[in-house]
């Protein structure tokens, strides 16, 4: 049982090893599937583990509630987008064998240093780890060699780098407060800081917190630290948008709550709580203005993607209920998002451009893409019968309940800006008539994925199943103050 | 003879020596004999013998200039503690002094040039005007980091505090003020790499070209006043350097003669090995000297307010 | 010894201002490695002594491999890779960006003092200059439009948190110092990879000039 986390991270690591020296195309697809599926086998037999109680494997490295629930989320978007990764591959493998063999690769990599940083009880492991995700995707945003990717991928590198650098810098402060505890040598992993929680330095937990925030944060795309992120989400190609969107923002994520949960333990969540409660308004409010109007369908979904994770730091900023919505946001837009950007893929693929001026009438070219586009768009956006319906309203009640209800209205009516802008850009791109009057079949390959994670969506936002339930109850628990 | 008057001595008899010892020290490199150790001052004798002549578009202002600027030096020698650190001209303060006594005598320098309007010495006062204003608060900043190391405001509690234990304490610190009180050094007295004084020509000369229309006495003067200002920025490098010692009087006047010809030496040695660097790099390496002694006070300042 | 690490941090602020007002990009390289050394040779003058542990050797050699050796080796190949010598147009005169790193240093000496140290450090001027070299760094990042320089910015921002975190936290297990070091090794290899497409692309290493992607 206790080797699973450690396979965990083996398998992928190796498999990009495997397809990093080996060629030939048939050999890619193999490591690419079989890494997924195998990842997501590893994964699975972990809920079949007592939910809550941490496992811990070896020092700084271990299952919690919060951990596994994002490292789920990583392993299955894995899986659905390796399927749409294989159609990146070069057709003949004989002209751009070594490309394709650094793409499956940094894929494989990507997904052991995303598993790493979610399994991290150390959080200067957890910093390596979030450093060798940056690594590891960069190379993928620039796999084409357009000129525009190539400009993401320096801008995100670079931004991503600094920001991960000033982060250390929090993880060293986070150090120095723990070397205050009297009697204690200091310690930087996860389970001891919480144990000696009460006797940290606040005034450097505090800038350890705000440095943290800085430099995850921009890997999270709070929003005065975001330029890069639409560049970046827009120009990779689609299965890796996904990723980044659906699992990498994640992973950021997870980054800031941890210091989050080292605040909290040590009584001092009303520090951050002000701050993250600024940072997600902001990024809900900005990405929902520049939503409007935007020309560039993929920046949309980018966008899109900033403002939800704002929903998520202001769902865990705001105490009680909102905590475990954020939570369950964070998934509903997970699975949300890469079927977005899979879909968006798919209409790339077709008429070769990511101006939504560009494309028309998808629902008649392809209409199983753009049906399943549509129902994506109405989710995200908060429609009742899906899951982001649930964890938003979710957010909002609580706010409303709470003692500011201003900022539930301001919520909501944010939320409302942000559904508009995207229903004003993809609703004239679904109708109207394409330019191209052939209606050529849409490859299953293509749409099974979309199809399943929007199921997926859907059925969140009818039923929580009961281990979903307990774990987002006990991760929840660890980000607020026991009453 | 008490010790006062033996600085006094040694500061006015003194200097002509230095510009020797580092005229042989070139020599030496250049594998010349050099010049008799004692031609500075035969050059001021015979200098002094000589009448002036003097333009008639020239007013007190220029034969001003090389009294004042000699009177200057001399002054600001005298507030200097020479061959010991305790001295009875010392006062609360007397760092200032000193770094506004050689401002002013710089001052009617430049004046005196400005004076003749000759086009070539306004040149050369315009780029000392340029150079110094960027050695100056280099020296300026250098002087307020020894003041706050001993929190005094005089050379002799300024000396006084620089003791083998603050050595060891404050290394940095210090050594940031010996360089760039170093580098004032070789700029303020015209010297390689800032200034070339034995060039020939007027366009790249900064401080020569503006004595070229002094004669006699006023030249003298000049190299005279030149000679002290070496004099007295060597035993202020001098203090800076050397760890202060408990010496009786004739004891520090040997260890001052020695080390002003160790500079003297040492500046002979760096204009043999170095070329003068490019005009526009002169502001450069002035501004590298007061950014240098900028962190230095910064470093000082958050240590002595602990 | 405490006389030896202030002189070896007072090096550091040294080349930081150094490398702020040089238009040269292969001064600035050495400049980094000059700080590379400084960097590997300080955690053994402050922590060492008698009873040195193996593991502070080693970690003090590896930074030397990788800060003092590899990574100039691989800016240099970059620099002559992309036939860039100088920082010609930087947004920030030369001046000025020396005015701003002192103030910039002031500031952290400032920032230092604000921050308490609960513990006992051997020399006061670890955290100040850390910081310095810190903030120097992310001045350097901002104000040059080279992508080597900007490299060169990036690695002494992240020189400046390494400091603090060798110098100030024993907290961090040996195989994370070295797993540090090794994330910036590979970040510098990839941003040299990057540099060289960029270049292939575009015909020169303006980051000013890649501007194409903005609302």
């Amino acid at each position: 049982m206790s080797l699973v986390p450690i396979l965990i991270l083996a398998v992928p690591g190796v498999l990009g090893l495997v397809a990093f020296f080996g060629r030939g195309p048939r050999l890619l697809r193999g490591c690419l599937l079989g890494g997924a599926a195998a990842h997501a086998a590893l994964v699975a037999s972990l809920w079949s583990g007592s939910a809550g109680r941490g496992i811990h494997t070896m020092p700084g490295l271990g299952v919690d509630a919060l951990g596994l629930l994002f490292l789920s989320l990583a392993s299955l978007l894995f899986l659905a987008t390796s399927l749409h990764a294989l159609g990146e591959l070069a057709p003949d493998t004989t002209s751009r064998g070594t490309a394709d063999a650094r793409f499956v690769a940094c894929l494989l990599w990507f997904l052991a240093s995303m598993s790493l940083v979610v399994l991290s009880q150390h959080f200067a492991v957890m910093w390596a780890a979030v450093e060798a995700t940056t690594l590891a995707s960069a190379p993928l945003i620039f796999h084409h060699h357009r000129r525009e990717a190539l400009e993401a991928a320096w801008k995100y590198l670079v931004l991503c780098s600094v920001g991960i650098a000033i982060a250390l810098l929090g993880t060293f402060f986070l150090g120095i407060a723990a070397s205050s505890v009297p009697g204690q040598t200091p310690h930087l992993s996860l389970p001891a800081l919480l144990s000696l929680a009460g006797g940290l330095s606040h005034r450097w937990l505090e800038a350890a917190f705000v440095l943290a925030l800085v430099g995850y944060g921009t890997k999270l795309g709070l929003v005065p630290l975001h330029s890069w992120l639409p560049d970046a989400h827009s120009q990779a190609p689609s299965p890796v948008s996904a990723l980044l969107s659906g699992a990498l923002l994640n992973c950021a994520l997870l980054a800031v709550l941890r210091f989050y949960q080292v605040l909290v333990a040590a009584g001092d969540g009303a520090f951050a709580r002000p701050l993250l409660l600024v940072l997600g308004f902001l990024s809900i409010g900005v990405a929902a203005a520049l939503m409007v109007g935007q020309r560039d369908y993929k920046r949309l979904l980018a966008y899109s993607s900033v403002e939800n994770m704002g929903v998520v730091v202001v769902g865990c900023a705001l105490t009680g209920p909102a905590v475990y919505a954020g939570l369950l946001h964070a998934v509903n837009h997970s699975l949300c998002k890469a079927a977005l950007f899979l879909l968006a893929g798919n209409v790339l693929r077709r008429y070769g451009t990511t101006a939504a001026g560009g494309v028309t009438g998808v629902v008649r070219r392809l209409p199983a893409t753009g049906v399943l586009l549509a129902v994506a768009m109405l989710a995200i956006g908060g429609s009742p019968p899906f899951g982001p319906f649930i964890s938003e309203f979710s957010i909002f009640s609580a706010a409303v309940a709470g003692p500011s209800p201003g900022l539930g209205v301001l919520f909501v009516g944010l939320l409302g800006v942000g559904f508009l802008g995207m229903a004003g850009v993809m609703l004239p791109m679904l109708q109207g008539v394409p330019p191209a009057r052939e209606v050529t079949p849409e490859a299953p390959r293509t749409l099974l994925a979309p199809l399943l994670l929007l199921a997926a969506v859907l059925a969140l936002g009818l039923v929580i199943p009961a281990a979903l339930d307990q774990h987002l109850r006990a991760a929840a628990v660890a980000l607020q103050e026991a009453r | 003879m008490n010790g006062n008057a033996l600085d006094l001595a040694i500061l006015v008899l003194v200097p002509p020596l230095l510009p020797a010892v580092i005229a042989r020290t070139k020599a030496f490199f250049a594998g010349r004999r050099g010049q008799p150790l004692l031609q500075p001052y035969r050059d001021i004798l015979r200098l002094l013998r000589k009448d002036a002549v003097y333009s008639r578009t020239t007013t007190w202002v220029f034969r001003a200039g090389p009294l004042v600027s000699c009177a200057t030096a001399l002054a600001a020698g005298a507030v200097l503690p020479l061959s010991a650190s305790r001295h009875a001209g010392g006062f609360s303060g007397d760092i200032v002094v000193f770094a506004y006594l050689l401002g002013l005598g710089r001052f009617f320098t430049m004046a005196a040039a400005l004076d003749t309007g000759s086009s070539f010495e306004g040149m050369g006062a315009s780029r000392e005007a340029a150079f110094s204003s960027l050695a100056e608060p280099a020296l300026f900043v250098a002087l307020a980091i020894l003041a706050i190391n001993a929190r005094a405001l005089s050379f002799a509690g300024t000396f006084g505090a620089l003791t083998w234990s603050m050595w060891g304490w404050n290394a940095p610190v210090l050594l940031v003020a010996c360089l760039a009180i170093g580098v004032v050094l070789l700029a303020e007295n015209a010297r390689i790499p800032i200034d070339d004084p034995n060039t020939h020509l007027e366009l790249t000369m900064v401080h020569e070209v503006m004595v070229l229309d002094h004669g006699s006495v006023d030249l003298a003067l000049v190299q005279y006043g030149s000679a002290v200002r070496l004099f007295v920025f060597g035993a202020l490098f001098l203090h800076t350097v050397l760890p202060h010692l408990e010496v009786s009087h004739s004891t520090g006047a040997a260890i001052l003669l020695a080390g002003e010809l160790a500079v003297a030496v040492m500046v002979g040695v760096v204009e043999s090995v170095m070329a003068r660097l490019r005009l526009p790099r002169v502001p450069q390496v002035l501004a590298g000297a007061g950014l240098l002694a900028a962190i230095g006070l910064i470093i000082q300042l958050a240590r002595s307010a602990r | 010894m405490t006389a030896w690490t202030d002189l070896g941090l007072l090096g550091v602020i040294v080349t930081d201002l150094f490398v702020l007002s040089t238009t040269r990009i292969g001064a600035c390289i050495r400049a980094l490695t000059i700080q590379g050394i400084l960097l590997a040779v300080l955690p053994p003058l402050l922590h060492g002594g008698p009873g040195t542990s193996g593991q502070l050797v080693i970690t003090a050699l590896v930074t030397l491999l990788i800060k003092a050796v590899v990574i100039p080796r691989l800016l240099s190949r970059a620099m002559r890779d992309a036939e860039v010598r100088r920082e010609a147009q930087p947004f920030v005169s030369m001046h000025l960006s020396g005015l701003l790193g002192v103030s910039l240093v002031a500031f952290a000496f400032w920032v230092g003092r604000a921050l308490r140290l609960p513990i006992a450090v051997a020399s006061d001027l670890i955290l100040p200059v850390s910081l310095a070299t810190f903030f120097v760094g992310f001045l350097v990042l901002v104000s040059r439009r080279k992508a080597i320089t900007q490299v060169v910015g990036f690695l002494m921002l992240e020189n400046g948190v390494f400091l603090f975190g060798l110098c100030l936290t024993r907290a961090l297990p040996f195989v994370v110092e070295l797993a540090v070091l090794l994330d910036v090794l590979v970040g510098v290899f990839v941003m040299g990879i990057m540099i060289h497409h960029i270049r292939q692309e575009f015909d020169h290493l303006d980051t000013f000039e890649l501007a194409s992607l903005k609302e």
